[in-house]
């Protein structure tokens, strides 16, 4: 397992870097999108790391905030895999731009009326946060790594001034009060981004699908459930001891797990049904192509089967009754299918013409109503999960993010 | 002389002496006179405003109102009128904008829209340009994260290449989908054994700077950049029609400015077969149609 773990990483490791090296390298040529469907995949895949980050950073306040004791085992995780998930998808979006190396403007000369100069302020804002409160969390487990060797006794030594005396309880309890602040200016701020984000979209007048004031809840409601199906299926498949407590979380978090699907879901019913009930208008041709048209499978295959049927079933007819390895896969699916409702958030929207005709008046490869993702622009995609799987494997070997226990050591 | 020959001589008898009554009652036009002094009747005082507009091109009297409206002192409200009526879909101003502006492939600012109307055989065409609005109250200005396209007091929509950071979301935001993004793309960039040809290296004029695209790993503006029509400004600022007014074949496209009550546009627009597209958006667009 560990053999093919390594094969997968070094093939997808090769994939990624093809991708990153090409996007210098050609720019936005080999891209599939144009200007009528201008966002494709790489947008897509932005908001959805961005809500894994989100969900798994609400997960861990759980605990830092509202001192949800069970668990306690996986705050400090959660908080590196939103770190690393913020990571993948500020990484992703700045492949987006048109240009790179100009995204410092934003800091420089922003417009406080754009939602999405706001959107950077807020990751910002969250990223700073979720690095101290990282440090917080940890600090107190450090000193025990300080007359350690390589990267892990440096960086202890590092972040603790070469301090080797373990930390008073006063300490401790002064940090954690620390972490409980930083949390709750957190909580907060992870509302405003990822609910910030729906409305990116959910503001813009020329795109009737979006333009729908559920968004913002919709999207928090979609960061829960991927980001707190991401952490479930890490715990479930990842977490070194295996033992009673493990179990008696990852029950919990199935059943977490099960009532974001059902709660997703209604909300779901509420975006498509309302404006499909008369069968007329822009949205409802949108919608209906997102059922029925040529991409179809998006949305019944990878997320009404994989992403919902399967996960509900496989929850409610072996997770709950003990079976951890079913919620892990179920949780698995959840999160990865996730990205199947962003694709059908931002694309479908996209392809349905604004003023028809448009498509015939001037014929070029750039200007047309459909979109289909590039292997490039999947390459790119990849790079940023690799990245962000890399980031976290570092994290979780050189800190104490497991229980004050390397991954080495444990595993 | 059968009977048909006789009544054919009776017919070209009553014509010609038609045509020599028309001739004699008329004024006399003397050898060599230029075509321009020929005196026409007068305009008719009240009529409609597309009927006096038989008496002068067009193109003079828009070019006298654009004199006038660089020259008043106060900032002029540009507007842009089509008459739809007279379209002929001979996308004309399409490529003369591309030629003006040097676009490359991907990139448009005025694709004609064409609908064919009816039933074989009863079928017709209509035709409807599209710049870019230049709305009153646009989108795609507040979405833009770092202030790079922002409204002119004359009314234009302008976008700062330099700051431009390529992020399409004023493309998402238009309504008229008016905005295209520049892919770095070149039209000969395919063809065995060339680069970027000489003609794709000239450079650009729009809003009234001076932009070269080139080829090569992270090139600069416009490359990477949201691009739209801007009115032809550059054209405008230097007392020239926009291109695609200039070479419009049919005389469909007006231009002008719209504080004036002497201008041809003002009085096109208060007709009242003149309407704007998606006017219920609330986005006041610049460019009229006569329906």
């Amino acid at each position: 397992m560990r053999v093919w773990g390594r094969i997968l990483y070094g093939v997808l490791a090769a994939i990624g870097l093809v991708g990153f090296f090409l996007r210098f390298a050609t720019g936005h040529q080999l891209a599939g999108y144009g200007s009528y469907v201008p966002w494709g995949l790489w947008v897509a895949a932005y908001i959805y790391f961005i809500g894994l980050s989100a969900g798994a950073f609400l997960l861990s306040a759980l605990v830092y905030v509202f001192g949800v004791r069970k668990l306690e085992p996986i705050a400090p995780l959660a908080l590196v895999v939103a770190l690393a998930s913020l990571l993948m998808a500020l990484v992703t979006i700045w492949f987006d731009l048109g240009h790179m190396e100009r995204f410092y403007y934003v800091y420089l000369r922003p417009n406080f009326r754009s939602m999405m100069a706001w959107m950077v302020w807020l990751y910002t804002a969250y990223g700073l946060l979720l690095l101290a409160e990282l440090y917080y969390a940890l600090r107190r487990h450090l000193p025990r790594y300080a007359d350690r060797g390589g990267i892990t006794g440096f960086l202890a030594r590092f972040l603790v001034k070469g301090r080797k005396t373990p930390f008073t309880q006063e300490e401790i309890q002064r940090d954690e009060g620390i972490t409980r602040v930083l949390g709750t200016i957190g909580v907060p701020l992870a509302i405003a981004f990822h609910g910030g984000v729906g409305a990116l979209f959910g503001t813009v007048v020329a795109q009737d699908l979006w333009h729908s004031p559920i968004y913002p809840i919709l999207f928090l409601t979609g960061a829960l459930l991927s980001g707190g199906a991401l952490m479930t299926a890490a715990y479930v498949f990842f977490w070194p001891r295996k033992d009673g407590e493990w179990r008696e979380l990852s029950l919990l978090l199935g059943r977490i797990v099960l009532g974001l699907i059902l709660f997703d879901l209604l909300l779901e019913w509420a975006e498509y049904s309302i404006p499909m009930w008369y069968g007329v208008g822009s949205e409802f041709k949108a919608l209906w192509n997102t059922l029925f048209g040529p991409f179809w499978y998006v949305y019944w295959v990878f997320h009404i089967l994989l992403g919902v049927v399967v996960p509900i079933w496989l929850l409610l007819a072996f997770g709950l009754r003990g079976q951890i390895g079913a919620v892990g896969l179920a949780s698995f699916l959840v999160a990865f299918t996730f990205l199947a409702i962003r694709l059908n958030l931002v694309i479908p929207s996209l392809v349905h013409p604004k003023l028809e005709g448009l498509v015939n008046a001037y014929r070029d490869h750039r200007l047309v109503f459909a979109y289909l993702p590039t292997w490039f622009e999947w390459s790119v995609v990849v790079f940023s999960v690799v990245l962000g799987f890399t980031v976290t494997y570092i994290l979780v070997c050189v800190l104490p993010v497991i229980e004050g226990k390397l991954l080495k050591e444990v595993a | 002389m059968n009977e048909v020959e006789s009544r054919r001589a009776f017919l070209e008898k009553v014509a010609s002496t038609v045509f020599a009554g028309m001739v004699l009652g008329g004024q006399p036009v003397k050898a060599g006179a230029e075509p321009s002094k020929v005196e026409l009747p007068p305009r008719p005082p009240d009529g409609p405003i597309l009927l006096e507009l038989e008496y002068e091109d067009v193109l003079l009297r828009m070019q006298r109102d654009l004199e006038r409206a660089l020259n008043k002192g106060t900032t002029p409200k540009w507007v842009m009128v089509i008459d739809t009526r007279k379209c002929v879909g001979c996308h004309a101003c399409t490529i003369s904008c591309a030629v003006e502006n040097k676009l490359p492939p991907g990139v448009v600012y005025r694709p004609v829209v064409e609908e064919q109307v009816g039933v074989y055989p009863q079928v017709t065409w209509k035709f409807l340009p599209r710049p870019c609005m230049q709305c009153d109250n646009p989108p795609c200005v507040p979405v833009c994260p770092v202030g790079a396209t922002w409204k002119r007091e004359d009314g234009i929509v302008e976008i700062d290449y330099d700051a431009c950071i390529g992020c399409r979301y004023c493309l998402v935001s238009c309504p008229y989908q008016a905005r295209t993004f520049d892919f770095g793309e070149n039209w000969t960039q395919d063809t065995p054994g060339h680069g970027q040809m000489p003609y794709e290296e000239l450079p650009t004029f729009e809003w009234g700077e001076v932009h070269v695209r080139k080829e090569g790993v992270a090139p600069g503006s416009p490359v990477g950049n949201a691009r739209k029509c801007s009115f032809c400004l550059h054209r405008i600022e230097h007392g020239l029609l926009p291109q695609c007014v200039a070479t419009c074949i049919g005389r469909a496209t007006f231009f002008g400015d719209a504080s004036d009550p002497e201008s041809l546009v003002f009085q096109l627009i208060h007709q009242p077969n003149a309407m704007r597209l998606k006017e219920e958006l609330g986005t006041e667009p610049r460019v009229y149609y006569l329906v």
